[in-house]
């Protein structure tokens, strides 16, 4: 009994020393929390964040920092699992003291973590989840990419315009929010335009024959097809629409769901000519994007995707925002935020709106022999 | 019409990948009255050993001999599988009740599919192509090459089978086993080896459904088998389980009424048919379609 109450002391002596440093520490630093997936099923999406975070908060620093003081910043993994993403970013802030917070790519783990942010009064940054009710869960989440409405929209205006097709069909994932959404978009989007959607075929994440919805579609003759899905059944989808003898004259449309090198390795020469929506492309020539494109590949000897991109500009409009306000306390940093105007991005002019989306233009690109050639710039 | 005879071909390779596992069920159900859960993950490992046998060959140019080529061997490692799984996990546990074995099954089941996970990773793989791909027309309906050798390929080892099993002594003594295990081991027949035999082959046929939807539909992953193993599972039952003809009658008519059901209906609805329809079977014939009424002798 004694031996027990002793080491409940001994404890206690080491917590308290402990406790008193953790606010204490962060004086000439400014601690920034990041979550994302590093390992797991989605694993290369917080991969490239991470990479794209860090390689700006190290420009900012070797910069000389804001305010007088350099970043730091804290990366944890949440394992692919959204239930983890709450648990990591609870840690961040009560923990670590984490002054904001960048994450995450999957819509599913932005939503576990953003009540938790704001009920701690800490502003949220996603990179790149498009899911419309992640902003929405209050003033202090914002995202520097755009929505999924908008993405939808920007496939039916290119159709319509750069492709004059009139008679489009859909194949949905309906299993997915996001390939439910795109589809909803485009559709309202295109019929606005005056084209006809002249078939609507469903399949589920996860299958892997989708000849009986092609065959119909096929019957059709549609100019187009719209295919709002993730890389892996795209991949497939576009190998067995060929395989049925739909001219590769009709090409697949799609979003950012595309953007994965696996894409190539699945569907192979079947996607050429075929279309994608997207953040930004490595073509672009403007000095930014090829400053960032190739200093990136010198220091992680890959091409950036969007998602690294995009995690780039989360840091750095997150700077930018702290510098502007002046101060690091959370609700001055949202502020100035939600104040952000014309911000130059790798993935464009980014302006934060009144729900705390970014209004910026995205890019198409086309699919040719495994690279992504940009095609155009749709503005919003 | 057109577009309804496409979806009759696309019914009869999907089907015949049902039938070709649907097959190991009926056959290991016959000699042992054992639902073999673990069948759909043999498919699995059947298509990955295709997988890495394919890799190794990357370098030749896609022809059927090596498309034959790495049949065999994923043919040849099933074959093995199957006798070791029925060496290890379901001989000590035979003469126990039906319920030990069943669990058995589950357990062999949830082994594969983890250590699939393990040894190959989670991650979905994309088969190289194998064959020369060309298609051609016949009356506007187009047959792909994978399609064609999929249908053939299927046909041509379902009749080697119904060949082996008639014609030959040890499709007779599996027949014997079938209809009365200890009767056949009064008879003289090396029951043991008959089983093991049963699993050889019915594993080595899972594996050719492996490479060949590979073929097909490149994306494999270790939890492929689970659905495909529950379809077949239904084609078996819906043909009526332990009736050889039955499970690829069986497998056929799922593929083709699964294909019409997204092609004309929703795709929302593709498995709720599959399984409404082993429902509506074991209502209205609980035997399948095929099969014959046992009696319960007490």
């Amino acid at each position: 009994m004694r031996l027990r109450s002793l080491a409940w002391v001994a404890a206690a002596a080491m917590a308290l020393p402990a406790l008193g440093c953790g606010k204490g520490r962060t004086t000439d630093e400014i601690l920034i929390g990041e979550y994302g997936s590093l390992t797991g099923g989605i694993a290369t999406f917080g991969i490239s964040t991470k990479n794209g975070s860090t390689m700006a908060f190290d420009e900012i620093n070797s910069a000389g920092g804001i305010l007088g003081k350099k970043f730091k910043l804290l990366v944890e993994d949440d394992q692919s699992k959204p239930e983890e993403a709450g648990t990591v970013v609870t840690k961040l802030i009560n923990q670590n003291h984490v002054l904001a917070v960048i994450g995450q790519v999957a819509s599913s783990h932005s939503l576990a973590a953003a009540p938790i942010c704001q009920a701690n009064n800490i502003p949220m940054v996603s990179p790149s989840s498009t899911n419309p009710r992640v902003t929405q869960v209050g003033d202090y989440i914002f995202r520097v990419c755009f929505i999924d409405p908008f993405q939808g929209a920007v496939m039916a205006k290119f159709a319509t315009n750069t492709l004059k097709a009139k008679r489009v069909a859909i194949l949905v994932d309906v299993r997915s929010d996001y390939s439910v959404g795109l589809q909803t978009f485009f559709r309202e989007q295109f019929k606005q335009l005056g084209g006809q959607i002249v078939s609507e075929q469903s399949y589920s994440q996860g299958d892997s024959d989708f000849r009986a919805q092609l065959t119909q579609i096929k019957a059709i003759n549609p100019d187009a097809i719209y295919v709002p899905g993730y890389y892996t059944e795209v991949g497939t989808i576009a190998r067995q629409a060929r395989e049925l003898g739909i001219p590769s004259t009709v090409p697949l449309l799609g979003g950012d769901g595309w953007d994965s090198p696996k894409l190539w390795e699945i569907g192979g020469a079947a996607l050429n000519g075929c279309y994608l929506s997207n953040h930004y492309s490595v073509d672009d020539p403007s000095p930014l994007v090829q400053k960032f494109v190739a200093d990136y590949k010198a220091r992680f000897k890959e091409v950036p995707d969007a998602l690294a991109a995009l995690g780039y500009d989360a840091a750095k409009i997150l700077a930018d925002a702290m510098s502007r306000a002046g101060s690091t306390d959370g609700a001055k940093v949202r502020d100035a935020l939600a104040a952000t105007k014309d911000f130059a991005g790798v993935t464009g002019k980014i302006t934060i709106n009144k729900d705390r989306n970014a209004i910026k233009p995205a890019v198409v690109l086309k699919v040719e022999n495994g690279k992504f050639v940009y095609v155009e710039t749709v503005t919003p | 019409m057109n577009t309804f005879l496409q979806q009759i071909v696309n019914g009869l390779s999907l089907g015949s990948i049902y039938a070709l596992i649907a097959l190991g069920y009926t056959m290991v159900y016959g000699v042992l009255r054992l639902i073999n859960f673990a069948h759909g993950d043999v498919y699995m490992v059947g298509a990955y050993v295709g997988y890495y046998l394919s890799r190794k060959m990357a370098g030749r140019e896609p022809s059927f001999v090596s498309a034959f080529i790495v049949m065999l061997g994923a043919m040849a490692a099933c074959a093995l599988l199957g006798l070791v799984i029925e060496r290890l996990a379901y001989r000590p546990v035979r003469r126990a009740s039906r319920l030990t074995l069943l669990i058995t099954a589950i357990g062999v089941s949830l082994f594969l599919e983890n250590g699939g996970q393990l040894v190959f990773g989670p991650d979905p793989k994309f088969f190289p192509s194998l064959a020369p791909h060309f298609d051609f027309l016949v009356a506007d309906v187009r047959l792909t090459s994978e399609q064609t050798t999929v249908i053939g390929v299927s046909f041509l080892l379902m009749i080697l089978l119904r060949l082996f099993i008639m014609k030959t002594r040890t499709g007779k003594a599996m027949r014997a086993v079938s209809f009365n295990l200890d009767a056949a081991k009064l008879m003289g027949i090396s029951t043991d080896w008959i089983i093991a035999v049963t699993f050889a082959l019915g594993s080595a046929l899972a594996a050719a459904a492996g490479v060949l939807i590979g073929m097909q539909i490149p994306k494999i992953d270790p939890l492929m088998g689970i659905i495909y193993g529950l379809k077949a599972f239904v084609a078996a039952v819906l043909g009526g389980i332990g009736n050889v003809p039955g499970a690829v009658l069986g497998g056929l008519l799922i593929g083709i009424s699964e294909v019409m059901v997204v092609g004309y209906l929703s795709s929302t609805y593709r498995d709720a048919i599959a399984f409404g329809i082993l429902i509506l079977v074991l209502l209205l014939r609980p035997q399948g379609i095929l099969g014959r009424v046992q009696k319960e002798k007490v």
